[in-house]
């Protein structure tokens, strides 16, 4: 099964996430910021990497940009978690090489659609 | 899939007041007039993260608060607007609303949501300059109604060039996805256009050189055609067209009129194609007005945040001790004497594993005092600038870990001291310059370890403590009588006896002066002490001294008749054989015995607890326990020491009731209940 990479520095949002795609059956690692994450990400191929934007030590963006940069992570799909009042945002997170994004709030049927929509 | 949420209110409610926290210590850090860019960010991540979990679970009330304050706590991170006092204390008084949001939500009680509108009101006022101008509506109105009027007369669908750009794919996008998407939607045709392609040799594997002329047919919605591609609408040309348009835009007046209506709905600067994605999103603001759905109201279960090392360390202990434990039986299975060795050290091993578990899992109830030590500097700068009184708060050893219990019942008593130093002990401005002191006063609040002993210090640089003047009001209050002889300290300890104030004009502050002796029972409830240390002119310390913890206590064994009894290991200093010389007889005190340069009282065990002696006589070959609580020793006249060790604290009151002199019970080695001796009990019992 798919494995995903979901990175966030809330803990319940992090559990949330991460409950529901154990529960769809994939395989999940889970980071609480972007450095924990670019840690976790090394060495290895996720299928699916889904993170926040705001977090403490290295945000969403960053991450996103950093994991672009390395071979395993060239065409990996790349969510970004993040709220409607940052626009911005987005055309940042497009910027650095996001794929998507999911806009909270977000309920669990959301997520999974929209991962199963980029997983196939 | 249905997922229950609620399994993760509770570590959204922790997370939110640890974010709250953050924010108030963050605000009060700002300084008006600078932008100190790492602090706002930090306050601005707390609260967006509260706003984030909030809609998440379904907390709409505090997530649409949190977005006004989030907004304008973004202006500032922007620069678009001043750091000022005035909207930060606006925003200080919004945490204070949302953290009494949160704390009704998770009790199930109701919001109070006069408070709540009144502190919604302040943040618009502030976020449209102050000028009390209309409320600022979220955006985006009465578009959302106008449907896309269906034509009939033409086949229904669309029609759509989609052109990426080169670098599509390296976003993790995929056409062949947005192809699998549109097919749900309805029938589809996709013809490939090659006409991009490069030749062969110039072909870069990991471009997108094809476009796509896409043709979707059925009753189709333009939005849900506008959602499949809306993570790629900078990433390609694209044009949408519905048959009806295509087949000619003059058709009928109503297909003009939807063009109309639907070019209304976007932004002059966009072509047709694109959609901001922002209008699928739901605004949190107009969700809040839906009725919010309560969760049953129950008791919150307490949960507590370990450090991942200190599990790591525990189940590595756990690991040794499943080692030792199966070296043991083994051994067990066919033992004779001349494996006796082995099993001793075996013994020992065991006795070093247990005794190594035993802290890692106290260990785990450890928390850096800083929990408690982080609303201070809030409480002082309300506090002090309500006064009129200019106060630095210091803080050290915030990362002393104490227990968990002590954390939380500690925080009532030293709030009360603190407030106290603030009214009580720092003067006001001009009497501190006037008696040639710096106009701003020090609070310091210092935690570290002390023998087994956990030490809070409140100190200020205060008027201090007039033992005299305390000394003629208790006789005033007829707290003591007039011609009782105290020391210095006894008469500082004249402010925790209740009914006690000295304050001149009773304020807000620091109540009426009852408070101080209840301070002093918390504390002690908690197995600690205070201690005052004060010079006039100079200055306070109130110390508060606090067992490491409250499950498990180093004790000596001593043997009392044929009673056991624990003294705390921590409170004796010595122990000596008494003989008869050394006692001497002091008028009004007892029998006394002199320990270097001070007399200290006898307490005879036997009699005191009222224990069948066997055979002791009566004081020549007793030993003497000198043991030390609060600031005064003692000596305990006991039989015998037994032996050191732990013993595990159970609660004489929760099975038995409260004894003076007592404080606790422990089960023995041997099965058999030992009382646990309360010294400062006993001084108190001594005295009468």
């Amino acid at each position: 099964m798919a494995s995903i990479l979901a990175v966030d520095d809330s803990a319940s949002m992090r559990q949330m996430v991460s409950f529901t795609l154990k529960g769809a059956g994939y395989e999940v690692i889970e980071g609480v910021d972007g450095v924990d994450a670019l840690n976790k990400a090394r060495g290895r191929k996720v299928d699916l990497v889904v993170t926040d934007v705001n977090m403490p030590n290295m945000d969403g963006i960053t991450l996103i940009k950093e994991l672009r940069a390395l071979p395993n992570y060239k065409f990996t799909p790349m969510l970004m978690l993040t709220t409607e009042s940052s626009a911005d945002k987005k055309a940042q997170g497009r910027a650095a090489g996001a794929t998507g994004w999911i806009v909270k709030p977000f309920n669990p049927d959301q997520l999974l659609k929209t991962v199963k929509k980029v997983l196939g | 899939m249905t997922i229950d949420m609620e399994q993760f209110h509770q570590v959204f409610f922790e997370e939110s007041f640890e974010g709250l926290d953050v924010m108030e210590t963050g605000l009060l850090n700002l300084s008006p007039g600078t932008a100190d860019m790492e602090e706002i960010n930090t306050i601005f991540r707390a609260a967006h993260s509260i706003k984030g979990g909030s809609g998440t679970f379904g907390f709409m009330d505090v997530s649409a608060f949190t977005h006004v304050m989030e907004t304008l706590l973004d202006e500032m991170r922007d620069g678009r607007r001043q750091v000022e006092q005035r909207g930060v204390n606006v925003l200080l008084g919004s945490v204070d609303c949302l953290r009494e949001m949160l704390a009704a939500i998770q009790s199930g009680a109701d919001v109070d949501a006069d408070s709540v509108n009144q502190h919604q009101k302040e943040l618009e006022v502030e976020l449209n300059g102050g000028d009390g101008g209309a409320a600022n509506e979220p955006e985006e109105v009465a578009v959302e109604q106008a449907e896309q009027p269906v034509v009939s007369s033409v086949k229904p669908g669309w029609h759509i060039i989609f052109c990426p750009h080169a670098h599509l794919m390296k976003t993790g996008n995929d056409p062949v996805r947005m192809f699998r998407e549109l097919e749900e939607l309805g029938n589809l045709i996709v013809e490939a256009d090659f006409r991009g392609l490069p030749e062969i040799q110039d072909i870069d594997p990991e471009e997108c050189h094809l476009s796509w002329d896409i043709r979707l047919e059925g009753e189709i919605e333009r939005q849900e055609i506008d959602e499949v591609f809306d993570w790629v609408e900078d990433d390609c040309d694209m044009t949408i067209i519905s048959f009806a348009d295509e087949a000619g835009k003059s058709t009928t007046t109503v297909v003009e009129k939807a063009v109309s209506i639907e070019s209304a709905t976007e932004k002059p600067d966009e072509p047709p194609s694109t959609k901001a994605a922002s209008q699928a999103a739901p605004k949190p603001a107009t969700a809040a007005k839906q009725p919010n759905k309560k969760p049953a109201a129950k008791p919150a279960s307490a949960s507590i945040r370990v450090d991942t090392a200190k599990i790591d360390s525990l189940i590595n202990m756990v690991g040794e001790l499943v080692i030792t434990q199966s070296m043991l039986s083994s051994l067990g299975d066919n033992f004779d004497m001349t494996r006796l060795d082995l099993l001793q050290s075996g013994l020992s091993q065991l006795e070093s594993h247990t005794r190594e578990l035993q802290q890692s899992a106290m260990g785990i109830r450890m928390m850096p005092i800083s929990f408690v030590f982080s609303r201070f500097p809030r409480l002082v700068h309300d506090l002090s600038s309500k006064m009129g009184k200019q106060i630095e708060l210091k803080l050290s050893g915030e990362n002393t870990e104490v227990d968990k219990t002590v954390i939380e019942l500690i925080s009532d008593p030293l709030v009360h001291l603190v407030r106290n130093s603030l009214d009580h002990g720092v003067e006001m401005p001009d009497e501190r310059v006037a008696a040639g002191k710096p106009a701003l006063g020090t609070v310091h609040l210092n935690a570290f370890h002390r023998g087994g002993n956990i030490v809070i210090e409140v100190t200020d640089d205060g008027n201090g403590l007039d033992g005299d003047k305390l000394f003629n009001k208790a006789v005033e209050k007829g707290v003591i009588e007039a011609d009782a002889i105290l020391t210095e300290k006894e008469k500082f300890d004249l402010i925790f006896a209740a009914g006690f104030s000295t304050a001149e004009v009773v304020s807000d502050v620091s109540g009426r002066g009852v408070g101080m002796d209840v301070v002093r029972k918390n504390i002690e409830a908690l197995g600690g002490h205070v201690e005052i240390r004060s010079k006039l002119g100079k200055g306070s310390t109130f110390a508060i001294y606090l067992p490491l913890t409250l499950a498990i206590l180093d004790g000596q064994s001593v043997a009392v008749g044929d009673e056991t009894y624990i003294v705390p290991l921590g409170s004796i200093i010595e122990s000596f054989n008494l003989r008869s010389e050394m006692i001497s007889h002091v008028a009004g005190r007892g029998e006394t015995f002199r320990l270097r340069d001070e007399y200290l009282p006898i307490l005879r065990m036997q009699k005191l607890f009222g224990v069948e002696s066997s055979g002791t006589e009566d004081s020549s070959d007793g030993l003497l326990v000198v043991v030390e609580g609060q600031g005064t020793r003692c000596g305990l006249l006991v039989d015998d020491l037994l032996g050191q060790q732990q013993v595990v604290i159970k609660s004489l009151e929760t099975n038995y009731r409260n004894i003076e002199g007592i404080s606790a019970a422990t089960i023995l080695g041997d099965g058999s209940v030992g009382l646990i001796l309360d010294i400062p009990g006993l001084l108190r019992l001594a005295k009468r």
